[in-house]
């Protein structure tokens, strides 16, 4: 594999001169976004037939075999539909919301790690960066809300402008206990450091259950996922910020929210449960590649982010509050300072 | 002479931060303006990236761009501003804020211009491993964590000072009594009542009146 890279390189260089790193990132690019798209359709048909069967129903089964062309159907339906802009909206952010929404849920997967030495970059800082590009999130929702000049869409960006940042804290006191556990911010030696003879008793987890559970929770806050979906609230607020959007500009809205999906689990998958390391460091599952192994972590999430929606009723609004900062916030602090003091015990195993 | 690629980007930031922060003041919707300062924000987060100071870079994204302006934004956006009214001391003021503004100027001038600070000095370049968060972070809680604790307790008491002034308790206030919603057992609000069956078909309307009542 390294050897192949190395060819790779000496020819790149030989065919693009200085240009190549240029080419090189974009290559790179392009073989995140690719299948992230995919994913993202792909996340779209298996929400609604896991949602379908918990619901003792089908879901969707009659564009090509078992459904599997329906996201395809549905992409080509949006593409042809007309985007309206409503009079009195503001133009220029109205176009551009769908954009500020789209745009951070990309830009994190820069530094994730899919395997030993997999990544876009290897930033040094690569958690502080993931928490900076997910905080940028809410802007594509707060401008869309704006710009629209309706109230049940204004309505929606409010409500999520205060749910966001409520629970960003939550997030970012999580990730400090990560931090802490593995002394480093760079995502490919957060995994680095689950590694060990012990396989899955070795990964972040199991020191940091409850912060697992209150970034996972905060990542279905974050994404606006059920049940914490108030900016959209069908029943109370229509549809929230995207009420006024139609095709392909409510698609990007769409794809935001399912590409954030895919990265909470990814960093979900990296921080807690081990990335691209195997459950047991026994020869059967050592012979799987890494990538497998993150993917399959990141199914199991994505699959809780489904099972979430199908079980959970709508949060009222103060109690979801109530939720972020009496309960999240308190429980990460304390747990900041529990990991401290355990950490400098010798019972700490990690 | 050819720029480096390190110098085009700077000139890039450089001129995207000045144009953005030139909006900031000139827009007329205060909700655009609130929008240009986070541009600002990030062409200069750009600027201390090129300058290796990636924890600084990042931390203004997070904290400017991701939670204080979507404040800022969040209570912009709900005001019902006048913009005549905004304009109505403008005249009398523009002395007083040029005077700021050639102030600052002059002393940023007299700060990076002077050839004992700035000039002709080149920024050492640090391998790719090092981590200005890690060096950054080993400074603050070594040599100087009592100036940095004194700072954190300053905004605490700043903090809980803007609360204190803000906050008024209304004597008709509302509130959901969250512990006593959550000890609420089924058994206080359901009663499940065991009955035997009843065949309607055979008894006909009078036992169906029966069930109802």
């Amino acid at each position: 594999m390294m050897e192949l890279l190395q060819t790779l390189h000496q020819a790149g260089l030989g065919l693009f001169g200085p240009l190549w790193l240029t080419v090189w990132t974009l290559v790179k690019i392009v073989a995140i976004v690719a299948p992230l798209m995919v994913g993202v359709a792909y996340l779209t048909l298996a929400e609604r037939k896991v949602i379908g069967y918990m619901q003792v129903r089908i879901g969707p089964n009659r564009v090509g075999p078992y459904g599997l062309l329906q996201p395809i159907a549905d992409g080509l339906k949006l593409v042809f539909k007309e985007i309206i802009i409503p009079t009195g909206s503001n133009k220029f952010l109205f176009v551009i919301a769908p954009i500020m929404a789209l745009m951070p849920a990309l830009a994190a997967w820069a530094v994730i790690p899919f395997d030993v030495g997999m990544s876009a970059a290897n930033v040094n800082a690569g958690l502080l960066y993931v928490l900076a590009m997910t905080s940028l999130g809410v802007y594509g929702v707060i401008i869309a809300g704006w710009a629209s000049n309706s109230k049940y869409a204004f309505l929606g960006a409010l409500r999520s402008a205060a749910q966001i940042v409520s629970y960003e804290i939550a997030m970012g006191f999580a990730l400090v206990c990560v931090l802490m556990v593995s002394q480093s911010m760079n995502l490919g030696d957060i995994v680095r450091g689950q590694q060990g003879g012990a396989g899955l008793f070795g990964w972040y987890f199991i020191p940091l259950f409850p912060m697992f559970l209150v970034y996972l929770i905060a990542g279905v806050a974050e994404t606006n996922r059920a049940p914490f979906d108030v900016a959209e609230g069908e029943s109370e607020i229509v549809a929230g910020f995207h009420v006024e959007y139609s095709g392909m500009a409510f698609a990007l809205f769409f794809l935001a929210e399912y590409a954030n999906m895919i990265l909470i689990a990814a960093l979900t998958s990296t921080m807690f449960l081990g990335g691209w390391l195997p459950p047991f460091n026994m020869a059967p599952f050592t012979w799987v590649p890494g990538l497998f192994w993150l993917l399959a972590k990141m199914s199991f999430v994505l699959f809780l982010f489904l099972w979430f929606r199908a079980t959970f009723p709508r949060y009222r609004y103060d109690q979801l509050m109530r939720l972020g900062w009496k309960v999240f916030i308190p429980l990460t602090l304390v747990w900041v300072v529990v990991v401290g003091a355990w950490m400098q015990t010798r019972y700490w195993l990690w | 002479m050819l720029m480096s690629f390190e110098t085009i980007v700077f000139y890039l930031f450089a001129a995207l931060s000045v144009f953005a922060a030139l909006r900031v003041i000139t827009a007329r919707n205060p909700v655009h303006a609130a929008l240009f300062l986070v541009l600002a924000f990030c062409s200069m987060a750009g600027i201390w990236m090129l300058l290796e100071a990636e924890f600084l870079a990042i931390t203004l994204v997070l904290v400017y761009v991701g939670a204080v302006m979507v404040l800022f934004l969040f209570v912009v956006m709900m005001l019902d501003i006048s913009l005549v009214q905004l304009r109505a001391g403008f005249w009398r003021l523009v002395l007083f804020g040029a005077a700021l503004a050639g102030l600052m100027a002059f002393e940023m001038i007299w700060v990076l211009g002077s050839s004992r600070t700035s000039t002709g000095r080149v920024a050492i370049k640090h391998a790719a491993d090092y981590s200005n968060t890690k060096e950054l972070g080993r400074l603050m809680y070594t040599d100087y964590v009592y100036p940095f604790e004194i700072a954190a307790v300053i905004l605490l008491v700043a903090m809980v000072a803007a609360i204190a002034l803000t906050f008024r308790r209304r004597k008709d206030a509302k509130s959901q009594g969250v512990p006593e919603q959550v000890a609420v057992r089924k058994a206080d609000r359901l009663r499940l009542v065991k009955m035997p069956p009843e065949n309607r078909a055979r008894q006909g309307l009078d036992s169906t009146e029966e069930v109802a009542r």
